[in-house]
């Protein structure tokens, strides 16, 4: 579905005629911004607060008067985390949807095909949550995220296992995807600089959708690790430490953000599995001061805006302060509008680098309670 | 390597053998009869990990604390309406196709798949479910570091397989309904000539086939805690991989192929490499197929002429 953008700028021309003729009979005119993720599958956790977080914005940016004013339309697109149906998804929204601007996708593997589409059509997409570096490592110019990098994330787990947990043998746990790989190789190339790569004694790739991860617990007993650090998500996460519990081992756990929901209470069957896990993810934004007003209003409405919430909030917040400011929908222009502004957002003020990147990144390391919550550690 | 990790890893083998076997005994049995694949198996196989835990949660809100009456309950349950999936797919699915070409059957069991993991996703939502752990109790054999341990679960998981697995073997060799079977089995048009009612056999067999995945059901959402939607095609694949190593249309054949992938899976997992245990099981496929095209136990096909 290669098309060149000629015929799909001759479209847009027709339907934008088309536009302002129902305009002049005096229907609204709205600007539709889509928001894919994983809206259904094992993960449809992260598309519903990629969903929420972005409802809620859209909702707040129409009643302050919309973007140059016109009302925002959320169109929902759902890539269930899978390559093949996200880059589907991305055309989707382009072709039919006449999307401006993406709010997404969540899954690097993901979000690397589809940006790749938006990137072809010129169309600017912002993640919330897609950590592996190679999404604005391939120089796409309309390719953003609104979070930080596994090369930063991991790091942080592996500066947490050398110098306060003082390990001496660390089993290293992936699930051969994209991201769930990619951050343990970036903790793990942490560990080379910090000369410690060679207190890893174990380095394994588990099967996604698997429930069985008893054979490799037992190795990882045998291999007489002090800690795990597991790369991937919480539908893994969860047995694999209940499993790690199970058979005795009370070896410190360390994960990253696809671990960080509270579904892992159940994936693990009950949170005396989870206690004492340490996951890190990106700033808890709950508890930035920017970000109260609009946490009490989701929380009133009935949802807690946990994890990418806030970022897909904070996201549509980009899209629309660039459409605002350089007076365009056009992906390049809005670009280079964000590539040289500092965005007011409930996350705070933010600036990206001429890659797509955050200059502002922190990560953050949390723990689990016995409670089955999760909170923030002291830095 | 040490012993105590060897023995470990069996016992992990052992239990993950036992539920691929009591699952391939549904691919095994209708494969004798009808001699086509039931696809639909594995998400028999999921329904029946939902349904435990429904029926888990029904009971703990009636204020039912007795574990073992608990599980019981959930056990005869499931295996009852897993039992009428099992009857009601092959009435919908394969019964209006029996007199067509293989494939058509074999399409309807993909479609039927397919209905049924959505159906799973739309009605329960595509989240990963879990139940809490009920029973943690543990027996360990060794001292301090070094030790063996089996979960009461997972005891119960080979046993209750074992005694199935003898239960149907018994229900196979001695009753009249086995002998029927057994019938249908060797010449389906000449059994019904006999008397046999061919089409109530071939029910039994699904209804059969069903329990026998809701045992396996109850067991694993007993022995993980966690499941979705999506399990029954990861495992129904092994399960069937296990059917046809062992000799498909076996019944101790069924049995066997599930505990050699089990075990396989869990010492190549062990000692090799975790990476890569799927395509040392598949691969351990193969090899058996090249040199025993019929499986481990499985009988030559005479061709009827």
């Amino acid at each position: 579905m290669d098309f060149p953008s000629f015929p799909r700028g001759l479209l847009s021309m027709v339907l934008a005629g088309g536009l302002s003729l129902s305009g002049l009979a005096g229907a609204a005119e709205t600007i539709k911004i889509g928001v894919a993720g994983p809206m259904t599958g094992g993960y449809a956790a992260f598309g519903e607060q990629f969903w929420r977080g972005a409802s809620q914005a859209a909702e707040d940016i129409n009643a302050a008067g919309g973007i140059n004013g016109k009302q925002i339309e959320l169109v929902k697109g759902d890539d269930a985390c899978e390559p093949k149906q996200a880059t589907a998804v991305a055309n989707r929204l382009l072709d039919q949807d006449k999307v401006a601007a993406v709010v997404g996708h969540f899954c690097s593997s993901s979000t690397i095909p589809a940006s790749e589409v938006y990137a072809d059509a010129g169309v600017l997409v912002i993640t919330p949550g897609s950590t592996n570096p190679k999404v604005t490592e391939r120089g796409l110019p309309t390719v953003f995220r609104m979070c930080g990098r596994d090369d930063q994330q991991g790091p942080l787990a592996a500066d947490f296992i050398i110098k306060k947990l003082k390990a001496k043998k660390i089993a290293v746990v992936h699930d051969k995807d994209t991201y769930g790989q990619g951050i343990a190789d970036a903790m793990r190339d942490r560990l080379k600089e910090l000369k410690a790569d060679d207190r890893v004694v174990l380095y394994e790739g588990l099967t996604r959708g698997e429930k069985d991860f008893n054979a490799l617990v037992t190795k990882i007993k045998a291999s007489g690790a002090d800690t795990v650090y597991f790369g991937g998500l919480y539908n893994e996460a969860g047995p694999l430490l209940r499993q790690l519990r199970e058979q005795g081992l009370k070896v410190n756990f360390l994960s990253g953000d696809g671990s960080l929901d509270p579904a892992i209470v159940t994936t693990a069957g009950g949170p005396q599995f989870v206690e004492g896990a340490y996951m890190t993810s990106v700033r808890e934004a709950r508890n930035i001061p920017t970000s109260q007003a609009v946490v009490k209003k989701m929380k009133d409405a009935g949802f807690d805006p946990a994890g990418f919430t806030l970022y897909a909030y904070a996201s549509l917040q980009a899209i629309a302060e660039s459409m605002n400011g350089a007076k365009t929908s056009d992906g390049m222009k809005l670009a280079k509008w964000l590539k040289s502004h500092t965005v007011p957002t409930v996350l705070g003020p933010k600036s990206w680098d001429s890659k797509g990147d955050l200059k502002d990144t922190s990560f953050s390391l949390f723990i689990w309670e016995p409670d089955g919550t999760y909170k923030e550690m002291q830095k | 390597m040490d012993w105590h990790i060897l023995a470990q890893q069996l016992v992990n083998g052992l239990t993950l053998g036992s539920i691929y076997g009591l699952i391939a005994i549904g691919y095994t049995m209708v494969y004798g009869i009808v001699g086509m694949i039931n696809f639909a198996h594995g998400d028999v196989y999921m329904v029946s990990a939902y349904l435990t835990a429904i029926c888990l949660a029904v009971l703990f809100s009636f204020g039912i604390d007795s574990l073992p009456f608990a599980l019981l309950a959930t056990l005869a349950t499931t295996m009852l309406i897993t039992a009428a999936y099992g009857w009601t797919i092959e009435r919908v699915a394969y019964r209006p196709l029996r007199g067509a070409p293989r494939l058509a059957p074999l399409i309807s069991a993909i479609g039927m798949s397919l209905v049924l993991q959505n159906g799973v996703q739309l009605s329960q939502g595509a989240k990963t479910q879990g139940v809490p752990s009920l029973i943690p109790a543990t027996l360990r054999f060794g001292e301090g570091h070094d030790f063996v341990q089996i979960t009461l679960v997972q005891l119960m998981i080979i046993v209750v397989s074992l005694t199935s697995m003898a239960a149907l073997t018994w229900l196979i060799q001695r009753t009249s309904l086995g002998r029927q079977c057994r019938a249908t089995q060797q010449d389906r048009r000449m059994a019904a000539i006999l008397g046999i009612n061919t089409d109530r056999i071939i029910s039994m067999v699904f209804v059969i086939g069903a329990a026998m995945a809701a045992i396996a059901g109850v067991l694993v959402t007993l022995n993980y805690g966690s499941f979705d939607f999506y399990i029954g095609f990861v495992t129904g694949i092994k399960a069937f991989t296990a059917a046809v190593l062992g000799g498909i249309g076996s019944l101790p054949g069924a049995m066997l192929g599930g505990l050699i992938l089990g075990l396989a899976e869990a010492l190549f997992s062990g000692m090799v490499n975790t990476d890569y245990k799927d395509v040392f099981a598949f691969s351990l496929l193969v090899l058996v197929l090249i040199f025993r095209p019929t499986g481990l136990l499985g009988k030559p096909e005479v061709e009827k002429v």
